[in-house]
């Protein structure tokens, strides 16, 4: 579930808040949005792929509340590496582009 | 009488072609209408471009060359495993149309891969991209989208012709309508809000929305799908789950068990005991491979700090319902026309049945189909409703939604609507009721399912939990035609296992058509192999 829409990275262009399918986030003036019905997050991780930023993070686990340390999560790398693992942003190749599915079907029993 | 419904919505359009939802289905819908000269409104529940579950996961897609070897092979690997239910004509039907718009995918510049001899590799699409490039591929063709903008009711015109839509913005609560001459549903299935990925936003609205304007579901019976998942986690991606060992706690392996066929072992040892795996049978060269085919597989696992390859896991099968199943509304034709005039149906929305009979489950036939569908619902609803001219215009409606919308009695208590979903999801999500299915299990869930669909139509229900409680009317509904098809199917085929009768009858090669709201019927429709007789079958019926 989303767990963390980071004040410091923030920049408040709520595409978040657009792009949820589920609603999730509200916008609200002049701040970054709030997290607003976590429960109702489906952890798509589609927030942090559109998010310019890196200021969200979706924890792994779909029912738990997970606390999260922002600090840490960024040290470790983690804030953005979807949209890296993606290669959604500036100067990124999408990695649609190096789709591998070929091979691994090959193998396919 | 229509100017004064006109006051109450903040926003009234006018459209040839309304596209309820957003995702595949819906995208190439609209397009094709606008390319047939449509002025096209598209509205999707979420956002056209991130919702439904094909823009969070990735799809591979049954992208056949058009060699008569390759596509004979094609259509025959999957024939049994669907109980021969499917049809060739539309198989090779969606193979053809399948083949001609992804290519123009490739005009439009989604970034194919190529593969190790250099050619272009057209068969696996990655969701954002691909639903991001649909979204703006649209947008320049100049269909108006409403995003965060759930379909509520259908309205119909005073002969019963579907004639658009109303809804309501989620996030200004303002209520629209449009007014069409062809609606198409393209909501996509149900997974019954089990979280599975990308599932959440599908809750069965269309065939709720469907049936209330007189339309028929088909093949229901096939509503069985559970994708496997890490039990923490909502990736359910089972392709990679070929390469997995599976074992008890205790690391040993469970016999029997597997990603395909195997999976009714993992239900059956889930009912009694964890079940792990690890994805022990990749070879090092292969994990690389993995990693850059499916990168959100890997996310999870790399959150939660396990290596799946080294390391075993638990795992879970979540309930993704029709939406790897292949029930859903009937099309009565080629232009994918729903029983009722007006409307059409396409992708997860519209039943599989025709091209993978009772079976899809992982696999490439639904991209395909709701890449076909969708342009053929598409281009005949613009026939359609340009057809219809001027008249169009002047459309008298009135809106054909009851449930939770124009409750018949007016229940004392209104039901927690939280408590009343999982009320639905105690009847559909036990491997034991659903998975594997019994007389006794299917109508002791159906009696309290009958409850619980005369509760939720007969509520009043406040503006703020309407969209909530139109999607709990449209699971319980969902779940009653799923049973009493289920039911009526007494033997075992497709997806559809019924303990009672585990064999395959040739006598029952047949589909299944359900419907009604307070009385659910289901009757039987003869299986056909050939164009002509699908077209007539409509009166058979
Ligand atoms: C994890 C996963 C992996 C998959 N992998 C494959 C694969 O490899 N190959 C394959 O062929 N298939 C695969 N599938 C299935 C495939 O994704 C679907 O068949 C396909 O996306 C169907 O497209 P659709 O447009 O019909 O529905 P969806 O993509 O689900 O879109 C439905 C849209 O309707 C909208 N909607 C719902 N209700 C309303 C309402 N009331 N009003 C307005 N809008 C509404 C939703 O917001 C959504 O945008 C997979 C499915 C899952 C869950
Ligand atoms: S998308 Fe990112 S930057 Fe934009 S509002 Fe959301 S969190 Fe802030
Ligand atoms: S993970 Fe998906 S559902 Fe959850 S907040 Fe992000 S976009 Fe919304």
């Amino acid at each position: 579930m989303i767990e963390l829409v980071s004040a410091s990275r923030c920049i408040q262009c709520n595409l978040c808040v657009n792009v949820c399918p589920t609603n999730v986030f509200d916008a609200v003036p002049d701040a970054p949005p709030t997290i607003a019905r976590q429960s109702d997050c489906q952890t798509c991780f589609m927030c942090e792929l559109y998010c310019p930023v890196d200021a969200l993070y979706v924890a792994p686990d779909t029912e738990l509340q997970t606390s999260v340390n922002e600090a840490e999560l960024a040290e470790a790398g983690l804030l953005g590496s979807y949209r890296k693992n993606i290669g959604w942003g500036k100067k990124q190749t999408s990695s649609a582009k190096t789709d591998q599915t070929f091979q691994v079907l090959k193998q396919m029993k | 009488m229509l100017k004064t419904l006109v006051n109450n919505f903040a926003l009234n359009l006018q459209a040839d072609v309304l596209v309820i939802g957003g995702g595949p289905a819906g995208t190439w819908a609209a397009w094709s209408a606008m390319s047939g000269g449509a002025r096209v409104v598209l509205v999707d529940k979420g956002y056209c471009g991130t919702s439904g579950c094909a823009a969070a996961s990735g799809n591979g897609v049954w992208y056949v060359p058009p060699e008569a070897e390759a596509r004979e092979n094609a259509m025959a690997s999957r024939e049994s495993l669907g109980g021969f239910l499917a049809n060739r004509s539309w198989m090779k039907r969606v193979l053809d149309q399948t083949f001609t718009n992804v290519n123009l995918l490739a005009d439009w510049g989604y970034p194919f891969p190529t593969d190790d001899q250099g050619k272009p590799y057209r068969r696996s699409l990655q969701g954002p991209e691909y639903m991001r490039l649909m979204r703006r591929q649209i947008q320049r063709a100049g269909v108006k989208i409403l995003d965060h903008s759930p379909a509520l009711e259908l309205l119909v015109d005073e002969e019963g012709k579907v004639a658009g839509a109303t809804g309501i913005n989620r996030q200004t609560s303002e209520k629209w309508r449009v007014i069409s001459g062809a609606t198409i549903i393209a909501t996509g299935g149900c997974a019954f809000l089990s979280k599975a990925l990308g599932c959440n936003i599908l809750t069965g609205d269309g065939y709720l929305m469907a049936a209330e304007a007189g339309a028929e579901m088909s093949g229901m019976e096939f509503s069985n799908a559970y994708g496997i998942s890490p039990a923490f986690s909502s990736v359910t991606k089972t392709l990679f789950y070929n390469w997995a060992t599976f074992t008890y706690e205790d690391g040993t392996p469970i016999p029997g068990a597997g990603s395909q066929r195997g999976r009714s072992v993992i239900a059956e040892t889930l009912l009694q005991q964890p079940v792990y795996a690890i994805l022990d049978q990749a070879s090092e060269e292969m994990r690389s491979s993995m990693r850059l085919a499916q990168p959100n597989f890997f996310l999870p696992f790399d959150r939660a700090r396990i290596d799946p390859f080294t390391q075993r896991f638990r795992i879970t099968l979540r309930l993704e319902g029709t939406v790897r199943g292949t029930g859903g509304i009937r099309i009565i034709d080629e232009t994918c026309a729903a029983s009722v005039p007006g409307l059409y149906a396409a992708g997860d929305a519209a039943t599989r049945e025709l091209i993978c009979g009772g079976f899809t489950g992982g696999g490439s036939h639904n991209a395909a189909w709701a890449i076909s569908s969708g342009y053929w619902a598409g281009n005949s609803a613009a026939e359609y409703a340009l057809n219809l001219g001027q008249q169009a215009n002047q459309l008298r409606v009135r809106g054909v939604g009851e449930a939770a919308l124009q409750p018949k009695a007016e229940n004392a208590s209104s039901p927690n609507i939280n408590e009343f979903i999982q009320a639905v999801q105690t009847e559909v999500f036990p491997y034991n009721r659903n998975y594997f299915r019994t007389e006794k299990g299917l109508s002791d869930s159906l009696s309290r399912l009958d409850n619980l669909w005369q509760i939720i139509r007969d509520t009043q229900i406040e503006d703020s939990q309407l969209i909530r409680a139109r999607e709990a009317a449209a699971m319980v509904a969902t779940a009653r035609w799923m049973y009493n098809s289920a039911l009526e199917r007494k033997e075992t085929r497709g997806m559809h296992k019924h303990q009672d009768y585990p064999q395959q009858d040739a006598n029952q090669q047949h589909y299944l058509i359900s419907g009604g709201l307070d009385q659910v019927w289901v009757k039987t429709q003869p299986f056909s192999n050939t164009n002509k007789s699908l077209l007539t079958t409509g009166a058979a019926a």
